[in-house]
């Protein structure tokens, strides 16, 4: 049985559309990344399948629960890292993991939760006074201290330093190994390529692209990037197919026929004399993929 | 079963946070303390009809202790943990959320009537004030109105709350005019129009009824009226919360 089934999900604001009839799958022990810029309406969705909000049409199964109704028994074996939520600050971290394991009706040891997240030095710190990093290690040992057969990570490592992000990744692969599965949210492409089995990318409420990253990169039109320079000369317009770019000096081209391409523009580059200088031919990093498929590279030159 | 244990259990909690909160501990449980002690310095020499200034400050100060621990503190606390998300955190957790406010208003009611019991040793043995041993019954059933009146009027006043930094400001804004006007802080002669402002209101009510209690010679013994009158906004404050409660930030 998949952990999570979203069946045309739709979600409305008054006349703000935020999700636009969304589906996906996301399968038992798997981590599934979420991914997509502020606004693409990922936090909705999740909030929707933890049970924070009720949507506004569509269908969606958590665990076999409808998440709409918050069940008990479905709240029993979710964890949930929120973006950012208070803890008790007065408590120490060892109090506030055990007021939390106490919610649960199978909790894990606490010291083992500490350790998994790097806390284990800290029990007897007051909450108040950890520090940020150390903060959003807390929220994710309150969310694992319940032993859920579900996590979902809302941004588990904005702010953290790379070595800090490391040591999360690790602990969240960690738990996958241990057969959990995960939903993470996060506007990083490295934390998804890092972590994710299958990812979905949003962009305005609707999902642009699914599917493991391999299979997201090779859906994508132009497959392969070429990259020359060529210094004052320029190749002649015929072999620029469309939507080259041209900065300082160097030429970017994409190009589903990289081949063909190739052979025209290196027969060009020799009648001419000319050397086309740091060649390289590359497949499109993920977060090139990221940013053509949400449009923020549109957005972007737009305001350059 | 469960609730009762998870509800003991989060009592435990709230009290032991609660206790390391300096600001929570000395607004709460100093507070009506210190206002006894400077209102029996300014007027404890003064004797109306026979009557010490003690005798009038002894039970108004128990109102304002059930009134600050239930309505003013419960209602910032509550803007608190849903400002700062800890409601929402909860809320994803299998822990009930009905028994999570019960237990803070469990422990809202056991500090108020913790303040009770230290002013009315106070007022007894600093003042001379007897606890009326032979009321105890109307005590208790007074005492527990008043703290379910404040506390879901407490609750209700929360949604209305847009955020943190205002809740100071809102929540006394309320109260301390209240306070002025229902015998808590000054005796108001009844036919004065602003003890009839304060009539409308239940902390009057309340006030009056605690000092028929000890006082009874202030202004005769318990009026049940009074009694139902804190028991009628209860009522109104519960549907209110019902209505405007909010388990998550608006912003």
């Amino acid at each position: 049985m998949p952990a999570i089934v979203v069946d045309q999900l739709h979600k409305s604001y008054g006349d703000l559309e935020a999700v636009k009839g969304i589906s996906l799958t996301v399968k038992e022990g798997e981590i599934f990344a979420l991914l997509g810029p502020n606004g693409a309406g990922k936090t909705t969705t999740v909030e929707i399948l933890e049970g924070y909000r009720p949507r506004t049409s569509g269908t969606v199964e958590v665990l076999g629960f409808d998440p709409a109704r918050r069940p008990e028994e479905m709240r029993a074996r979710i964890g949930i890292v929120l973006q950012s939520a208070g803890v008790e600050s007065y408590l120490t971290v060892a109090e506030v993991v055990d007021l939390y394991r106490g919610y649960y009706p199978k909790p894990r040891d606490r010291d083992e939760v500490l350790k998994l997240v790097g806390l284990e030095d800290r029990p007897a710190v007051r909450v108040g006074r950890l520090s940020g990093g150390q903060r959003r290690r807390l929220d994710v040992a309150l969310g694992i201290c319940g032993d859920p057969d579900l996590l979902f990570l809302d941004e588990p490592t904005t702010g953290f330093d790379p070595a800090a992000r490391r040591n999360a990744w690790a602990t969240i692969s960690g738990l996958r190994d241990e057969g959990k599965t995960i939903l993470l949210t996060t506007h990083f492409m490295d934390e998804a390529q890092a972590l994710a089995d299958r990812l979905a990318i949003m962009r305005g409420g609707e999902i642009v692209a699914m599917g493991t990253i391999d299979e997201i990169q090779s859906a994508r039109p132009s497959a392969t990037r070429i990259r020359f320079e060529v210094g004052d000369a320029a190749p002649p317009a015929e072999l620029l197919p469309a939507g080259s770019e041209r900065h300082d000096g160097g030429y970017e081209v994409w190009s589903d026929a990289p081949v063909e391409l190739l052979h025209k523009l290196t027969g060009w580059a020799l009648d001419s004399h000319l050397e086309l200088n740091n060649l390289s031919v590359s497949r499109p990093s993920l977060e090139d993929t990221y940013l053509e498929l949400t449009g923020e590279l549109a957005e972007q030159s737009a305001r350059e | 079963m469960r609730n009762l244990r998870l509800l003991a259990r989060q009592i435990r909690y709230e009290n032991r946070a609660f206790w390391r909160n300096p600001a929570a501990a000395f607004f709460t449980f100093a507070f009506p303390l210190i206002f006894m002690f400077v209102f029996q310095a300014i007027f404890g020499s003064e004797v109306q009809g026979g009557l010490t200034a003690a005798q009038f400050f002894t039970p108004a100060i128990v109102a304002f202790s059930i009134v600050n621990a239930c309505f003013t503190s419960l209602a910032m606390t509550t803007v608190a943990v849903r400002e700062e998300g800890i409601l929402k955190r909860v809320r994803g957790t299998p822990m009930p959320s009905f028994v999570y406010l019960a237990a803070r208003i469990c422990h809202s009611v056991l500090v108020g009537l913790l303040l009770v019991v230290v002013v009315s040793a106070f007022g007894a043995f600093a003042y001379g004030v007897p606890f009326p041993w032979d009321q105890l019954a109307i005590l208790f059933v007074t005492l527990m109105l008043g703290a379910a009146c404040f506390c879901a009027l407490g609750l209700a006043i929360s949604g209305f709350v847009p955020n943190e930094r205002a809740a100071p400001a809102v929540v006394n804004a309320i109260i301390l005019p209240l306070l002025f006007i229902s015998d808590v802080f000054i005796r108001i002669p009844p036919d004065n129009t602003l003890a009839q402002i304060g009539n409308l209101f239940p902390v009057r009510h309340f006030a009056l009824a605690l000092q028929g209690i000890w006082t009874p010679a202030l202004n005769g013994p318990v009026d049940y009226t009074d009694l139902l009158w804190v028991a009628g906004w209860a009522v109104l404050g519960l549907a209110v919360a019902l209505r405007t409660f909010s388990w998550e930030s608006h912003a």
